[in-house]
């Protein structure tokens, strides 16, 4: 049986541990960004014993499950001394697993970059990081901003995972509010309706966001 | 003519070679060029030109042989009398006196153009930004396009494009600077603008120049030395009038005359 009262009455609980799932997901993605990114230029060294050790890892991650890294960190981790919290398990492990799928990302920017654009930068005479920093990345970035905002959103709808490691994020409250209660049906109802009125404008914002680029930039990639 | 012909070459190729897997695009090319001397390039397509000039600018490595700038090896180091190959930052020093012109621009599109023309002043001389502006501006003048400042290159016709890039290339004062087939891409119309504005680079800077170019009347008016390339070897160099009115090589009579007809057919 539905009951109204019960839904709305659980709302403020559920809301606090939406707080908990945004939290993650923006750590959780900043994570993700910065090790894609070091990854990119890993595997762009010129240096070979890198290119293939970050090739390896980066393939190791991506073949497997992310609930099983999210266990590894969270139970393994502590046998080598190395004790973390739920959050920051969660969000190493979220963002480790999709910094493998941003790399590919920060690639698709960067190849699109015409070669003449760095041969410019070594005529100047620029440093091989200031033809990245002034050269490169602001013109590989904006047109894989729609990509990253899409892993965004896919990354927010994860983060139930980081429940399996005693996460209390929202998916964790509702069980919690289900097992006391026996409501299971309010409780989840009321979860998956706050991630599609935060999922569903989110994307609307990514499709504007990847129009303006189109016009700004001509294409998107 | 040649006036500049004494003292030191201040670039100098040896014995330079250059394949790319089996094919030879250069064979041992033993090559000058002197402080301030305006050196032209003409050959077919294909006959090494480019990978010359991309050696000096270092864009592109030899596969034998030495380059020296300024009595300075390029891409390599001598240790002890023997040559080692020279790692990046030796690479950026001596590079600091090449600077070079595209065949497409490459101007920098995400900023402005008075940006393009200051952002190497800024970041790679260490000018402060006011002095980068104050430079750029007045080379922007120079070109003719002062008042483009505030323009991004998509703005710009192909010809705007390439006299900001020359001012790109400028401001920098290099003591030699290359131009790369730096109308090929441009339509007809808009060639003549960017030739006007190299001439008078020619005429008002102290640096040597190496022109690689199709504009034969071009080469012969502003040059004081024309070097003819074909299959990756330099077959005749000499003052412009001589090689274009006596070539004393067949391939290079050849050459000429298929331009010449082309450009009475024109």
């Amino acid at each position: 049986m539905w009951s109204w009262d019960f839904a709305f009455s659980i709302l403020p609980q559920l809301l606090q541990a939406m707080v908990v799932t945004i939290e993650a997901t923006i750590v959780g993605f900043v994570i993700a960004a910065l090790l894609g990114l070091l990854w990119t230029l890993c595997k762009r060294s010129p240096f070979t014993p890198l290119r293939i050790a970050v090739n390896a890892f980066v393939e190791f991650i991506k073949s497997t499950p992310l609930l099983v890294q999210l266990y590894f960190i969270f139970f393994v981790f502590p046998a080598f001394g190395v004790s973390l919290s739920p959050f920051l398990a969660g969000v190493l492990g979220l963002g480790l697993h999709y910094s493998t799928y941003l790399t590919e990302v920060f690639r698709t920017g960067i190849d699109a970059i015409p070669k003449g654009q760095w041969e410019a930068g070594s005529a100047l005479n620029f440093s091989r990081v200031k033809i990245w920093t002034q050269i490169i990345m602001p013109q590989a970035i904006p047109p894989i901003i729609p990509m990253l905002g899409n892993y965004f959103i896919v990354m927010f709808k994860e983060t139930p995972l980081l429940s399996a490691i005693s996460l209390v994020e929202m998916v964790q409250t509702a069980q919690m509010i289900g097992s006391a209660s026996f409501r299971y049906v309010e409780a989840f109802t009321d979860v998956g309706i706050i991630f599609l009125v935060l999922s569903y404008p989110a994307s609307l914002i990514v499709g504007v966001i990847n129009k303006r680029i189109k016009q700004r930039f001509g294409q998107s990639i | 003519m040649n006036e500049h012909v004494a003292g030191e070459p201040l670039v100098k190729y040896r014995n330079i070679g250059k394949r790319f897997g089996a094919t030879e695009v250069l064979s041992d090319i033993n090559f000058d060029i002197y402080p301030g001397e305006k050196v032209a390039m003409i050959g077919p397509s294909g006959s090494g030109k480019t990978t010359l000039a991309r050696m000096l600018m270092t864009l592109e490595k030899p596969s034998k042989g030495t380059i020296e700038v300024g009595g300075e090896l390029l891409w390599h180091r001598n240790v002890n009398g023997r040559l080692m190959e020279a790692n990046a930052s030796h690479l950026r020093k001596v590079r600091g006196q090449i600077g070079m012109v595209f065949q497409h621009f490459n101007l920098f599109p995400h900023m402005t153009i008075l940006r393009n023309i200051m952002e190497a002043q800024v970041h790679v001389l260490g000018r402060t930004k006011q002095e980068a502006k104050e430079q750029a501006v007045k080379l922007l003048k120079k070109v003719g396009l002062a008042d483009k400042c505030k323009a991004y290159p998509a703005q710009l016709s192909g010809g705007q494009q390439q006299r900001v890039a020359m001012a790109r290339a400028l401001v920098m004062k290099p003591k030699i600077m290359l131009f790369d087939e730096v109308t090929s891409a441009l339509d007809p119309e808009l060639v003549e603008e960017v030739l006007g504005v190299i001439r008078e680079i020619a005429e008002e800077e102290e640096m040597a120049m190496l022109l690689i170019t199709h504009e034969m009347a071009f080469a012969r008016d502003i040059a004081d030395r024309v070097v003819f390339m074909a299959d990756g070897q330099i077959v005749e160099q000499g003052a412009p009038e001589q090689l274009f009115n006596q070539p004393k090589h067949q391939r290079t009579m050849n050459f000429l005359s298929r331009f010449s007809a082309q450009s009475q057919s024109v």
